[in-house]
């Protein structure tokens, strides 16, 4: 595996990256509640196959990041996918187990509560949904985990990312 | 221990951003430096755009160029009484005594992205501070009043819709100069005009215009029209409702309207 390490990073910031440009697509407007938190996603991926590398900073720096490209208010994301982390990497051992229909309900849970935090510092800023629509993104989050989970398990494998 | 740390942090950058306002020029630094993934994110929509001009028949081409030409002809004769109406214009107002009405220059912006939160109604352009965008700089489309820029970075800019829940802005209604406020609803079809008194004298189907008052928008450019007024005699204001005249989900291109110095832009 040392011939693998030095790849590692780069495999997982490009995912990231990936993550990141779903996350800003344009949608037509009836689909724009729905769009599933791929950054999330991505970022719970890592920290179930890789807990030694991927987690609380990390969780931070993507979180800053996704603030300033969603001109969110800063620390709106940072927090919500810091409680993401913590989450998982409390989890993680339990969710290795998990089939994948399992870990697609335990997602479910945690995009929910990623949003009802997002949500809560949306209403500090004055901007907050007014009804539960915002919640959609757990329910369509869980639908695309397992793509997103094989996807991802293919590049770990393919990039011996360790 | 860690995340007790990190927990600080966010909460730190949390308050310093929503109370403090002091993170604006850190803000448009690392906006610059996340210019490339905005880039990426507009690549599909821009490849559509560019099949949609590229791959037309000659025909459609020629038809289209024929509409467009007899566009033009009819805009042009509009426009030549025009300046005759301006002259007109900028004479009455010296007989009364008001400031002349400057021109307002544009500056033709392209959308590159929309806000990815259905509940911030946020433009990305592409024209930022090069360009000689600055913050609070109206944004108008053919129709109307589409909102303001709420941060610049150097080759791209922000700008919050006047529907976005956190935007208002002083306007008029054009039949009888009653003033009153706009305010965004967090729905992109409709604004509510907020503490309008039951006896007021607006109606349904009443054009809103900017009334300037605020400074920071011009004059005269066409905000919304009244759909609904609800007056109940139990409360003390009556409910009005309208629906913004610019197309804010629809318009790719936008102008940005530069108004205090007329100089500025050449």
């Amino acid at each position: 595996m040392v011939d693998g390490t030095p790849h590692a990073y780069w495999v997982i910031l490009a995912t990231f990256l990936v993550a990141f440009v779903l996350a800003l697509l344009p949608l037509p407007q009836w689909l724009l509640w729905a769009r599933p938190e791929w950054v999330a996603l991505t970022l719970v991926y890592w920290v179930i196959a890789l807990p030694h590398r991927v987690g609380i900073m990390t969780a931070l720096l993507l979180g800053v990041t996704l603030d300033i490209l969603e001109g969110a208010t800063l620390g709106q994301n940072a927090l919500s996918l810091l409680v993401l982390a913590v989450l998982s990497l409390t989890l993680y051992q339990r969710l290795r187990v998990f089939s994948v229909l399992q870990q697609a309900g335990v997602v479910f849970v945690l995009v929910g509560i990623n949003q009802l935090v997002c949500q809560w510092v949306q209403n500090l800023g004055g901007a907050g949904a007014s009804s539960l629509m915002f919640l959609l993104p757990a329910l369509s989050s869980a639908l695309v985990w397992p793509v997103v989970m094989h996807t991802l398990r293919e590049c770990r494998r393919h990039y011996r990312v360790s | 221990m860690r995340v007790l740390l990190a927990v600080l942090l966010v909460g730190g950058l949390i308050i310093a951003d929503l109370r403090l306002n002091r993170l604006e020029s850190t803000r448009s630094l690392l906006d610059t430096a996340a210019t490339p993934i905005h880039w990426m994110a507009s690549l599909p929509s821009r490849l559509g755009e560019w099949g949609e001009t590229n791959m037309h028949s000659r025909a459609h081409l020629l038809e289209e160029n024929e509409r467009l030409r007899r566009e033009n002809l009819v805009l042009q004769g509009r426009s030549q009484q025009m300046s005759s109406l301006q002259a007109d214009n900028t004479r009455l107002r010296a007989l009364l005594n008001s400031t002349a009405l400057l021109r307002d220059d544009v500056l033709v912006a392209e959308l590159i992205g929309i806000s990815p939160d259905p509940v911030r109604h946020q433009l990305v352009l592409n024209k930022g501070e090069q360009d000689g965008v600055f913050v609070g700089q109206p944004l108008i489309d053919a129709d109307g009043l589409m909102g303001q820029v709420v941060e610049v970075s150097s080759g791209y800019s922000r700008a919050l819709l006047i529907t976005d829940a956190t935007h208002s802005l002083p306007v008029q209604v054009n039949r009888n100069g009653v003033r009153a406020i706009a305010e965004g609803t967090g729905s992109l079809g409709t604004l509510e005009i907020r503490h309008v008194s039951a006896t007021t004298d607006i109606r349904e189907g009443d054009l809103l215009v900017t009334s300037g008052l605020g400074g920071r928008f011009p004059v005269g450019y066409p905000v919304a029209e009244v759909s609904l007024v609800e007056r109940d005699p139990g409360q003390a204001f009556a409910r009005v409702i309208a629906r913004p005249s610019a197309a804010l989900d629809r318009s790719r291109h936008v102008l940005l309207v530069f108004t205090s110095a007329p100089g500025q832009e050449d």
